[in-house]
């Protein structure tokens, strides 16, 4: 479960370059690298259920768009601005609403299970893209950033740059650092244990469909959070973030860098992110680079980036 | 709504199934024998479709795009399975996943390269041109109907080769146990390259025979592909008498939600899936996890 030494120096030295990356002063880069850790989130959030849990979800868009529609919908229709309301707030429904999906989904198991999740996130999508009360399928703008403000003066703005940056990371390290946390605790080895045997631990007593559950729910949370900070990266939410390219992206983005590690997903959603970039500028044919990337780390990488970080290890 | 009306929409829910069918079955196979979720089978499909317009511009016959058509989809089904597909026997399903995923793009990009991003129509042929009268006022066309005809017998074919042949006995037992079927002497390998090309085939007759109901468009491949899944984990995976049954409810919830409900319309069929599963979580005809 340790990592190599070389693997945790390349995380510090990542994570402080991204840091660093406001420094810079380039609008460009600073939004790009907001971007990708908002990705990140997302992706090691799956990662829980994925990698450990072993439970394949199309679902984890929707509670990325429901966080982020909730708070479009807290500042425009209520004018709430404080992060200390919306914030919880977005966390809680999109952990409520993965507590229901969950509870629903985890009656089927294998592709049954990832189909079921499918519907649920199509259903959503359609609901927000064809009912004009909901914004349609133009999506919604947010009329104003989250912000604090303690005694008058605004402490925390997220509609600068910077700032939105600065919440982005810490957010990142924390999500990260929770996640770690839980996966090497009792919780996060009897995940993986379930993943691995699940009539087993049921025979050794383990309520295995709450544990499931559990993760699902908190994965959905850690989803909600990503949501709700790309909503005030860009200030507009759009049904597109429910459909199941966004599920299947992120997924794929979770396989590239390696499911089970927590941060093979981060060093995927950075990867995937830069190659696309520059593929977007170098040819009008971009996503065959990318699809070409992928179908090379299939063949010849079978444990994703991060396989390829750690050497021929076990 | 008047009886003919609703037998009209009646018969197109029926004609939209049995094209679901075409995908679905082969989608259905590849998955429960040779165990890989392909996400590329929808490409196929847009395949079919687009070479149905552009042989279609040239020729000005869709007899010649199926005729041409159904075996080039069926040998580029080879190439692919030969390539990489078969890299992946025994791999987890994820990986599978990922590289399909990663072929939709490359098949994308393809299709962009070669045909443009502009919607192409495609005629329906002279001879079919007609409507079948129906009631008094209403009239069907009769390309619909030659569509439904070809695909019943299309799925009879099928039906016949996986029951009544020896190919097809041992494309069932290749399902329930492949090492067993190859320690007595079949050459699986060439079985699953049979199967895998034969389902690509089926998809690229679907695209082609749908073409001219549908337009031709970049992207149409993901639609179908995402819907042909909802069938198949309907009827039960690897079962192909449960995606001919799931894909008629597919076809029919599809073409009545857009009658009966039209604001709730698009999640019709994902709704139906959703009862299907939180009633039978292997679907209508799936076996039960021990038997697979």
């Amino acid at each position: 479960m340790t990592l190599p030494r070389s693997v945790r120096a390349g995380l510090l030295v990542g994570a402080i370059a991204l840091a660093l990356v406001p420094l810079s002063g380039d609008r460009f880069w600073v939004q790009f690298a907001g971007k990708v850790m908002v990705t990140c989130i997302f992706a090691v959030s799956l990662d829980l259920l994925v990698g450990y849990a072993g439970l394949v979800s199309l679902a984890h868009s929707a509670f990325f768009g429901l966080s982020a529609y909730l708070l479009a919908g807290l500042t425009n229709q209520l004018g709430l601005v404080s992060p200390l309301v919306t914030l919880p707030l977005c966390l809680a429904f999109a952990a409520l609403a993965a507590l229901l999906i969950g509870w629903l989904s985890l009656r089927a198991t294998g592709v049954y299970f990832v189909m079921v999740t499918l519907a649920f996130t199509q259903m959503l999508y359609y609901l927000f893209s064809e009912s004009p009360a909901l914004g349609g399928s133009d999506g919604v703008f947010i009329s104003q950033r989250p912000r604090l403000a303690v005694l008058g003066r605004t402490v925390v703005d997220l509609g600068d740059r910077t700032d939105a940056h600065a919440a982005i990371w810490v957010a990142l390290v924390l999500s990260f650092l929770l996640l770690r946390r839980l996966v090497r605790a009792p919780f996060g080895r009897v995940l993986t244990a379930i993943r691995i045997n699940e009539p087993r631990m049921r025979t050794l007593g383990y309520a295995t469909r709450r544990y499931k559950l559990a993760a699902f729910v908190l994965g959905g949370a850690l989803a909600g959070l990503a949501g709700y900070l790309d909503a005030t990266l860009y200030g507009f939410v759009n049904p597109a973030q429910f459909g199941w390219r966004q599920s299947g992206l992120v997924l794929v983005t979770v396989l590239l860098g390696g499911k089970g590690t927590l941060y093979g997903p981060a060093v995927g959603a950075a990867l995937l992110g830069v190659l696309e970039h520059f593929a977007q500028r170098a040819t009008e044919h971009w996503s065959a680079v990318v699809g070409a990337a992928v179908v090379a780390v299939v063949l010849f990488l079978p444990r994703g980036v991060a396989g390829l970080l750690e050497g021929s290890r076990g | 709504m008047t009886l003919p009306l609703f037998a009209l929409q009646l018969l197109n829910g029926v004609e939209y199934g049995l094209l679901l069918f075409l995908v679905a079955s082969g989608l259905t196979l590849i998955f429960g024998v040779l165990g890989v979720l392909n996400f590329a089978h929808g490409s196929f499909y847009m395949l079919g479709a687009y070479l149905a317009y552009w042989i279609g511009e040239r020729t000005g016959s869709l007899a010649w795009a199926l005729a041409l058509g159904v075996p080039l989809l069926f040998a580029t089904g080879w190439v692919v399975e030969r390539l990489a597909i078969s890299r992946l026997y025994g791999r987890d399903h994820l990986s599978q996943l990922l590289l399909t995923y990663g072929m939709v793009l490359l098949f994308n990009e393809l299709q962009r390269a070669l045909f443009g991003n502009e919607v192409h129509g495609v005629a329906t042929p002279r001879p079919l041109a007609f409507g079948l009268p129906l009631g008094e006022l209403q009239s069907w066309p009769a390309y619909r109907a030659f569509t439904c005809v070809a695909c019943l017998l299309v799925a009879a074919a099928i039906r016949h080769v996986l029951l009544r042949t020896r190919f097809g006995m041992r494309v069932r037992a290749g399902a329930v146990n492949p090492e067993m079927v190859e320690a007595l002497g079949v050459d699986v390998r060439r079985l699953l390259s049979i199967l895998f090309s034969a389902g690509t085939a089926l998809a690229a007759l679907a695209g082609i025979l749908a073409a001219p109901l549908t337009t031709v468009y970049p992207g149409m491949g993901e639609g179908v592909l995402i819907v042909s899944f909802v069938v198949v984990v309907i009827g039960g995976i690897g079962s192909v008498k449960g995606a001919f049954f799931g894909a008629l409810l597919v076809g029919l919830a599809d073409t009545l939600g857009k009658v009966l409900v039209p604001a709730v319309s698009s999640a019709m069929v994902y709704a139906v899936m959703a009862a299907v599963l939180l009633w039978r979580p292997r679907g209508l005809f799936g076996q039960p996890a021990e038997a697979r």
